[in-house]
């Protein structure tokens, strides 16, 4: 298999243009003859639906969720970047690339991130005239603010719900296309596989959560809008529900998933608090414009933090990086948070957390200028902690939260299976090793709204499509083949929750392919899931009936496709012996403990195609050439 | 800590569904409500019975997902708060707490705790939007907004969804959702040209759901977790009647 790219020719800044103009484009009369089946309703999936149903076409749109409008991107705090400059501080589009291509650590496309960065002030536009309530200055405008490190304010935001105004937005023109029926949607469907009949994605089998009936849904083309895996470490800022399903599933029928070790592990999150806790809580990264990290200078210091002087504190970021401080990118501040609490400097009951402290900043612009900005994350931190951060600092410590990687897919978004389409978070394409903040919502909606509609136009345009019905093989086969793997896992009937598996999963995966990565480790981690795996069905309890609304089933069966998953991410891991953006490989550091890239050997996607249960996944290679951002070493000093 | 828990039980939309007690015990005070039904589900999964059933996903207070009367109150006792924020240590050691979904007839109960809130999104396919397709957009600055008029659109955008003001409504009306998005549409200049549309076919919808219509209790607004004000129902029945008399 050669992965091809499909990258336009041409200077950077004409390929997307050039690229609209060949495709080819379906005859307005003809788009009712197509059904597009697009699975999830964040931001990429709600956005492609409706943006695909206003062109015309027929769209099946479904998802795990009770409604489209609680889809995780809701919980998207912080903003969402556009090279707007209205704030005239020198911003571009350029800029918004080049920025997005070294944030990434150079493992990111160039072509893709170029467009990414051209289409995202159309993505503030369309939003505006939705009717997001963003922020605005007294005149009226927009206002923008600058957000992980950037140095220029191009962030726009809805308080400290961005995501959830976003999210609403695309939710709101979904709507109206759900009232015209050129969308039929479908809640409370797990989508379990997909069909692919004579080499094209045709269609998915979907499980109907109340009824537990397995349905078919046929179309043309598939789009997979099924978000992030970072729930594959347990505990993570994702939602609980998040999970690898689709994309897994995708995975086994052939579509190769690309860099799964690139995770992001965010620096500002309120520490764990003890074994029952269930999920992380994010404190947006803005925090950081305002609060000073710190540790006490002595290990062990137990003291009230208002008891430690000045003079015995370590601010350890601005003493580490004198020009960022306390804003150098989320992995340098995860990395090191972690590495002072390892040396024995953390703090709090658990000794894994550092101080957030916004007492300077109080002193400087007063309270009610910091409640102002954050108070509803203040609020949010006592709610969880019964502490108050106006008066004592917070404690903070990383968690998961982004994966980079996902299923591969060429410059039109699909993957390497014909007609199946990959957007938002759940594909790999354009934050590299890194992803920058407020840099996830602005791609999910330029996927939806305005590339995805472009591209899957030409693929149906100039392809042909044999019928495909319920009775065609492949559809029996994958019907088949979901109902067997929910008739095993019922069958078990072992003594463990599907619960403690998950844990266990997430406990190896924090530990030994978590911030920090190691050649021993990784073998380790290998070893041990797959020994997990296997004690999973062994010993798993799966409680209730196929045939009945059963939580305990849909996690038993996202938490066997982690199991596998879990061993891939790992399996890269191990491969790439580099550092490179969230991908810390100890054995790969600076003599300053930065992360070491080789490009010499490694400026490539690694993107892993599946060969069978219990056999070695295979690595296909993607070099990655750039043009216009030289690869150099990342420098916060 | 320790808690007995009365929990609604039903088995599916047409079973009848009656309280059963549990007990938990060893919680510690830093555990979220939805973690003690998680501690429950896996005593009760070891026992070999069925677990509770709850909706729950984003577990800080923004999908809507979640949604529980205790003790008579929606999302429990705490103002501000959903359920899946709602904290143990809220509650007195040894409390019994009853535990039951959202009653209210649009709302019907598909298990244990879990109800169908689908009314919700018809009444925003009737009209909850601003007709602009894909690509139709000015640029996003050429319409000036006031920036009270954004802020308030805000307060009244950051509904969840999540049908508090339903349940605890005595006349199971869904007037402060309905007016969070007709006041939102109402205030920003971008939703002018549909506003007459807007308002009656929403109410028309939410009509057709069977949802009750509103007497002024305010109750909705003292349970609402994202603090939306009745004022937005103000401004959707000065909506409405502009919309009928033009
Ligand atoms: C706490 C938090 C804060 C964040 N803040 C920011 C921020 O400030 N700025 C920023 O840019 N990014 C932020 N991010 C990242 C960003 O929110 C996500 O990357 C983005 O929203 C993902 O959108 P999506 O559309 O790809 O997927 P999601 O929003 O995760 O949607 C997935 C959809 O797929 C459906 N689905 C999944 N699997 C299946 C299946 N098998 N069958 C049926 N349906 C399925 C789900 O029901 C859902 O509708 C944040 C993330 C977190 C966790
Ligand atoms: S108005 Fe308040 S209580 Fe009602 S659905 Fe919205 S957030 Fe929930
Ligand atoms: S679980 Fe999302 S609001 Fe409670």
């Amino acid at each position: 298999m050669t992965l091809d790219a499909k990258i336009p020719s041409g200077p950077i800044e004409k390929k997307w243009d050039a690229h609209r103009f060949n495709m080819k484009l379906v005859n307005p009369a003809n788009k009712r003859k197509y059904t597009i089946i697009v699975v999830g309703t964040g931001l990429a999936g709600a956005s492609a639906a409706a943006s695909l149903a206003e062109l015309g076409y027929n769209v099946i749109s479904l998802c795990y969720h009770e409604s489209p409008r609680r889809a995780h991107s809701i919980a998207a705090q912080g903003g969402i970047n556009a090279p707007k400059n209205y704030t005239n501080d020198g911003d571009s589009i350029y800029r918004l690339f080049y920025d997005t291509v070294k944030g990434g650590d150079y493992r990111a496309r160039e072509a893709n991130v170029y467009r990414l960065a051209q289409v995202s002030g159309n993505v503030i536009d369309q939003c505006v005239a939705q009717g997001v309530p963003f922020g605005r200055e007294y005149g009226g405008m927009l206002d923008n603010r600058s957000f992980g490190g950037a140095q220029v304010s191009r962030t726009f935001y809805a308080r400290g719900q961005t995501g959830q105004q976003l999210l609403l937005g695309a939710y709101s023109a979904l709507s109206r296309q759900i009232n015209t029926g050129k969308v039929k949607y479908y809640a409370r469907r797990d989508m379990l596989d997909v069909i692919i009949a004579d080499g094209q994605a045709r269609g998915i089998i979907a499980r109907n959560m109340v009824t537990g009936e397995l349905e078919t849904y046929l179309g043309n083309a598939v789009v997979l809008a099924t978000g992030g895996y970072g729930n594959v470490f347990y505990l993570s800022t994702n939602a609980k529900a998040s999970n690898a399903t689709a994309i897994w599933r995708a995975y086994k029928r052939g579509a190769v998933f690309a860099n799964p070790c690139f995770t992001q592990i965010h620096p500002t999150c309120i520490p764990q608090s003890g074994d029952f806790q269930s999920k992380l809580t994010l404190m947006s990264e803005s925090l950081r414009n305002d609060g000073r990290i710190w540790v006490p200078k002595k290990k062990g210091d137990t003291r009230n933090p208002a008891d430690i002087p000045e003079e015995e504190r370590d601010y350890y970021l601005e003493r580490l990086y004198p020009s960022f401080g306390n804003l150098v990118p989320r992995d340098v501040a995860s990395r090191r948070a972690k590495e002072m609490c390892d040396k024995g400097f953390g703090v709090g009951s658990t000794k894994l957390a550092v101080y957030l402290d916004f007492a300077d900043a109080i002193k400087r612009t007063g309270k009610e200028t910091i409640a102002e900005k954050y108070g509803n994350l203040f609020d949010m931190y006592h709610e969880i902690t019964a502490e108050d951060p106006y008066t004592t600092p917070m404690r903070i410590y990383p968690a998961v939260h982004y994966t980079m990687g996902g299923l591969w897919v060429d410059y039109n978004l699909m993957s390497n299976v014909p007609g199946l389409y990959v957007i938002g978070e759940a594909n790999f394409s354009d934050h590299g090793a890194n992803r920058l903040g407020a840099s996830a919502l602005m791609q999910g909606l330029a996927d939806g709204y305005f590339i995805l509609p472009y591209t899957i136009g030409d693929y149906l345009a100039t392809s042909q499509f044999k019928a495909v019905a319920d009775g065609h093989p492949a559809v029996a086969e994958a019907k088949g083949a979901t109902q067997e793997r929910i008739a095993r896992l019922l069958a078990v009937k072992g003594k463990r929750t599907p619960d403690d598996f998950h844990k266990a999963l997430g406990h190896i995966m924090w530990n030994k392919v978590g911030m920090g990565r190691n050649k021993k480790g990784l073998e380790e981690a290998i070893q041990q899931i797959a020994a997990l795996r296997e004690e999973f069905w062994k010993d798993v309890n799966v409680i209730g009936a196929a045939g009945d609304l059963n939580g305990e089933l849909e996690r038993a069966a996202r938490i066997a496709d982690f199991l596998e998953l879990g061993e891939l991410l790992a399996r890269d891991a191990h491969h790439r012996e580099e550092s490179c953006g969230g991908h810390f490989r100890e054995e790969y550091q600076t003599d300053e403990g930065e992360a070491q890239r080789n490009d010499k050997k490694f400026s490539y996607v690694a993107a892993w195609e599946h060969t069978g249960d219990g056999k070695e996944p295979k690595l296909h290679k993607e070099p990655l050439e750039f043009e216009y951002v030289k690869p150099s070493q990342r420098s916060y000093k | 800590m320790n808690f007995t828990l009365k929990i609604w039980r039903q088995k599916n939309r047409t079973d009848k569904g009656k309280l059963v007690t549990y007990a938990v015990s060893n919680i510690p005070p830093d555990a979220s409500f939805l973690e003690v039904l998680d501690v429950l589900n896996g005593d009760l999964v070891r026992k070999g019975e069925e677990p509770v059933a709850f909706d729950h996903d984003c577990r800080e207070g923004i999908c809507g997902s979640c949604g529980i009367m205790i003790e008579g109150r929606a999302h429990g006792p705490n103002r501000k708060a959903a359920t899946c924020e709602l904290r143990m240590r809220s509650f007195p050691d040894g409390d019994t707490l009853t535990v039951e979904p959202w009653r209210a007839r649009p709302f019907p109960v598909i298990k244990d705790l879990v109800v169908d809130r689908s009314a919700f999104d018809r009444i925003m396919q009737a009209g909850g939007y601003v007709s602009v397709k894909t690509g139709q957009a000015p640029d996003a600055n050429a319409i000036p907004v006031p920036k009270h008029h954004a802020e308030e659109a805000m307060d009244a955008a950051a509904c969840i969804g999540c049908g508090a003001c339903v349940a605890t409504c005595p006349n199971g009306s869904a007037m402060l959702f309905v007016a969070a998005k007709v006041s939102q549409l109402a205030l920003l200049p971008q939703g002018h040209a549909e506003r007459k549309e807007r308002v009656e076919r929403m109410l028309a919808q939410m009509d057709a759901e069977g949802f009750g219509s509103c007497s002024n209790t305010y109750a909705c607004e003292a349970e609402c977790p994202k603090q939306v004000s009745v004022q937005h129902i103000a401004r959707l029945n000065r909506e409405f009647v502009r919309a009928t008399a033009l």
